[in-house]
């Protein structure tokens, strides 16, 4: 359980490596996920971007990682919202992580790394 | 025999009493204490006597079967099937079979009853038959296949089945019945004036006040019955089924007390003249009295289990009111139906010939208490008074409002009204009271209490009253039965249907926009999404692949591909019916093999490709496609495959072109998206080589057209289809299957298959029936028209994929790099790839 100490920051892995752009806008899918390549100092790592148009916050970067099902298949679950937080479910077993803090709904113990992602233009970026 | 030192407890007979009697040891735990071993003559295990007639519209004798043909075995239970046993030796304690003897500490007589055929010089002819077991109806079938007048010698319950079954089987059917009305014991004469015209007008022929005196041969037809007033009647085939007599001779010959019109006598207990002997069912006689139904020999049953496991249960009698369908025609009798057995008892009829329905209540002289009730030509009051009889209930101030027409609906007593001790299910015993403790305990809708008190797994008939009680007891604790789809629309499945088809809403967004639960955010989640993706698929059938529709897709159906467990996908192309040409099946195999793709033929006669990465996809359906395949599907909450046999094209014994039916099907209804995955199969003859009655829609060719099976299921859960429809033409085929999917479309609730779906539906199917074949409620053509939209706009989701740019750009694992997943670690397996 430690999503609940990040009061203050909800990224877990902010700072930990150089910002840097991912993609433009364009490919990311309205309401849905995408995968993508982060470089941080430990390596190569699979975050998932979620694309909110409209709302209050837009751009979430989340684990492509399913803890779960030990699959990279973050990207391809279904957006929802739940009482009122948005969260995306794993397509495997169906679990839902809060997009906010990596919070598992169904789990307490398990909890997604999130990353701060922003739009700079037409840009996609990782803020570090 | 086993050598433990355990009691051996013998049960003769493996009718449905002596079935539940076995079943009643087993769920007690009495096998710590005793072997059982079970005799029983047929050659089939315990079947369902009661729907006995259904054999000869589609259930067959594994269908009517009680139980599974491991079950005795699972428990331990020594089960000798087709082994009479013919004598028994009280001292010895030894009981005799024609294959060998064996010993018994107590021994339990179920050797129920036979149909007794009246002394008439040559009822002995060839094609003089009996209704009584499944080899007996074999012996019909057979029979009726060389005859075209078929008569039944006695108009009671048994003998109106008969006479249905005749029917059935095309045969020029009347019924013969010594009394002067037919069903003398359950109606009256005015009852049973109607109930001749009913059966009458179904083009039965129905003689009354006839003793026959003698059968010879015929003149047109094989016998000839003469009649003691000299008048004839000629038939090919002749079923007796005037009445049943105990059998009794085992208890005669070993010398136990036996009622002077037969019968083993028995105590409260159960136990015969011999303590260690017992008898149930309908071969025992207590207080004089037999008692011909299954729910006073599954009491009795229940009493011999106390009496062997060492306690003191007491059988006190049983009601003997019953409801009954005969030939399409209700009639119901409870308690003293007649009004001779309760002096200064005051009769209310009521008669109306036009709607031809008779409606008789017996009350008590002060007109406060029922004792009686008889119904024919509508049953739907049966409930009701049974209640008040017997819960002893006091009658409304003016009692005749129970059996008068009424302008709205039928009066019924409340749940609330019932007392405690009221016995809502009579086959197994079930109380209100139980039906409360089962809801007490943890059960939470009608199926958990069905499953914990056995309540309506009988005969059925108390279905609706139990529905009624359950709805209202979990509504009096507070448990409000929540229809919500989701904390994101307040409606069921169905009402959000009806919404989108009104309101003519294409789209996710401006449903929720419109008529998403108050305050709750519009993002929706992955319960609503999928589902109304799937409505709006089923009303206007875009392609899911369109941008508004993508969000609302599980990952299969965005993908349009299987995800498996390690995040790779599996691919499945159509073969309808599972015909392909070897070109095909080569270019699967050359793609299987370019891809590297795990290959194996999935149960529903197709190719199952394994191992795909994302990024492969585009390109394996871009070959696929250019070889002429297209989507099937598997990913989809939608048509899988129309699995066929081979057929009348090449199998000696096929009678139509099943794959030929298969793919017309299988290409009409491709893509019609569901509330949940829908399998067909088609088979060209009765031999059923297809296994259609597995399926959601199952056909079977006939000499004359097709038979229809509708809701059944493999899977976790087995269920037979029902025949719906017989004899149709391929256009009214489409047309009923039209109708049929549909309806199903539109009512089912999420993720619900069409088995569960049935299960569910008020009414059953009948009703179905009425919606679908009678169109009651004028909605068929409309059914029809929405589902040719659908066929019409029919498109190939992956051609319309792969020839657009934006679309195939989701395709690609990662945004910003084709390095592909690492974690993807594949590992070698007879001779294939497989996940490490």
């Amino acid at each position: 359980m430690t999503a609940t100490a990040m009061k203050h920051s909800s990224f877990t892995h902010e700072g930990q490596q150089a910002s840097q752009k991912l993609c433009r806008k364009a490919d990311l899918v309205a309401f849905s996920g995408v995968a993508a390549w982060l470089e941080t100092p430990k390596g190569p790592r699979q975050i998932a971007l979620f694309y909110l148009p409209g709302y209050p916050r837009e751009l979430y970067a989340i684990d492509h990682h399913d803890p779960f099902s030990n699959a990279n298949v973050i990207a391809h679950g279904i957006v929802g919202d739940i009482k009122g937080a948005a969260v995306v479910a794993s397509p495997l077993y169906k679990q839902h992580f809060r997009l906010e803090d990596g919070q598992c709904v169904e789990d307490d113990s398990v909890t997604l790394c999130t990353w701060r992602a922003e739009f700079k233009g037409d840009a996609v970026w990782i803020v570090g | 025999m086993s050598t433990s030192s355990k009691r051996h407890v013998v049960i003769v007979g493996n009718g449905m009493v002596g079935h539940h009697l076995v079943e009643q040891l087993i769920e007690s735990g009495a096998l710590a204490q005793m072997d059982v071993t079970v005799f029983g003559e047929e050659r089939h295990r315990a079947y369902d006597r009661v729907h006995l007639s259904e054999y000869f519209s589609g259930r067959d004798a594994e269908a009517l079967a009680l139980c599974d043909a491991d079950y005795y075995a699972n428990h331990g239970v020594t089960f000798n099937s087709r082994e009479a046993v013919t004598s028994i030796d009280r001292a010895a304690k030894t009981l005799t079979t024609e294959r060998g003897d064996y010993p018994y500490d107590q021994l339990v007589l179920a050797t129920g009853s036979y149909p007794f055929v009246p002394p008439i010089p040559g009822n002995d002819r060839d094609g003089c038959l009996v209704y009584r077991t499944l080899d007996d109806l074999d012996a019909i079938r057979e029979a009726a296949q060389r005859a075209a007048t078929g008569v039944v010698v006695g108009g009671g319950l048994l003998g109106l089945e008969a006479a249905n079954a005749l029917r059935g089987l095309n045969l020029e059917t009347a019924v013969v019945e010594f009394a002067s009305r037919l069903m003398p014991m359950q109606v009256d004469a005015e009852g049973g004036e109607l109930l001749r015209e009913k059966i009458e007008a179904l083009g039965v022929q129905v003689l009354t006040e006839r003793a026959t005196a003698r059968i010879e041969d015929g003149d047109a037809s094989r016998h000839r019955m003469v009649f003691q007033d000299g008048k004839v009647l000629e038939a090919d085939l002749i079923v007796f089924s005037a009445g049943i007599r105990p059998r009794d001779q085992l208890a005669r010959s070993c010398g136990l007390d036996v009622g002077e019109r037969g019968g083993v006598v028995i105590n409260d207990q159960c136990q015969t003249s011999d303590p260690d002997i017992l008898a149930i069912g309908e071969v025992a006689l207590w207080s004089e009295s037999i008692f011909g139904l299954v729910a006073p020999g599954y009491q009795m049953a229940k009493t011999a289990l106390s009496t062997l496991t060492g306690g003191d249960a007491a059988f006190a009698g049983a009601d003997m009111s019953t409801k009954l369908k005969l030939l399409g025609v209700d009639v119901g009798s409870i308690g003293d139906a007649h009004g001779n057995q309760n002096p200064g008892a005051r009769m209310f009829r009521y008669l109306d010939p036009l709607t031809q329905v008779y409606r008789k209540m017996v009350v008590t002289s002060d007109g406060k208490k029922l004792l009686g009730a008889m119904l024919v030509g509508d049953n739907s009051a049966y409930d009701t008074l049974l209640q008040y009889y017997a819960n002893g209930i006091e009658l409304p101030k003016e009692p005749a409002s129970l059996i008068l027409p009424q302008s709205g609906a039928a009066p019924t007593l409340g749940p609330d009204a019932l007392p405690a001790t009221a016995m809502i299910c009579s086959c197994h015993n079930v109380t209100k009271a139980s039906i409360c403790s089962a809801i007490e305990t943890g059960a939470s809708n009608l199926g958990a209490v069905k499953s914990d008190t056995r309540a309506s797994t009988g005969c059925g008939g108390c279905a609706s009253l139990l529905k009624s009680v359950v709805d209202h007891e979990l509504t009096a604790r507070g448990v409000e039965v929540d229809t919500s789809l989701c904390e994101h629309f307040a409606y069921t499945r169905q009402a959000l249907y009806d919404i989108v088809r009104v309101e003519g809403i294409k789209t996710f967004s401006e449903l929720i926009e419109k008529h998403g639960a108050p305050g709750a955010h519009h993002l929706g989640c992955d319960i609503c999404k999928p589902a109304v993706g799937s409505i709006l698929a089923s009303c206007f059938n875009e392609p899911i692949t369109d941008a508004a529709h993508i969000p609302l897709q599980d990952t299969n159906d965005t993908f349009m591909a299987n995800m498996q467990k390690n995040g790779t996908y599996s691919v499945v192309p159509r073969i309808a019916g599972g015909e392909i040409t070897p070109e095909k099946l080569v270019v699967l195999g050359q793609v299987a093999q370019k891809y590297d793709l795990y290959t194996k033929i999935t149960g529903g006669q197709r190719i199952d490709l394994f191992g795909a990465r994302l990024e492969d996809l585009p390109d394996i359906w871009g070959e696929l496609i250019d070889a002429g395949f297209e989507t099937g599907h598997a990913y989809g909450k939608s048509l899988r495959t129309v699995k066929s046999c081979v057929g009348s094209t090449w199998c000696r014994y096929g009678v139509q072109d099943s794959v030929g039916m298969a793919i017309k099907l299988e290409n009409r209804y491709k893509g019609l998206r569901a509330p949940h995955k829908i399998k067909f199969g088609v088979s060209g003859c009765t031999r059923e080589c297809a296994e259609a009655q597995s399926k959601d829609i199952g056909i079977i060719a006939t000499e004359n057209g097709w038979n229809l099976y509708v809701c059944g299921n493999g899977g976790m859960r087995p269920r037979h289809a029902e025949l719906f429809a017989t004899d149709l033409d391929d256009e009214a085929l489409y047309r009923t299957i039209d109708r049929f999917l549909m309806f199903y479309v539109r009512t089912a609730d999420r993720l619900q298959r069409t088995s569960v779906w049935r299960e569910n539906l008020d009414g059953g199917l009948e009703y179905l029936k009425e919606v679908i074949l009678d169109d009651s409620l004028g909605m068929g053509e409309e059914l029809e028209r929405q589902m040719q939209t659908v066929v019409d706009n029919y498109q190939c989701e992956w051609a319309g994929a792969i020839s657009d740019p934006d679309k195939l750009k989701r395709f690609r694992s990662y945004v910003n790099n084709a390095r592909p997943d690492p974690a993807i670690i594949m590992t070698s397996e007879r001779g294939q790839r497989r996940p490490a």
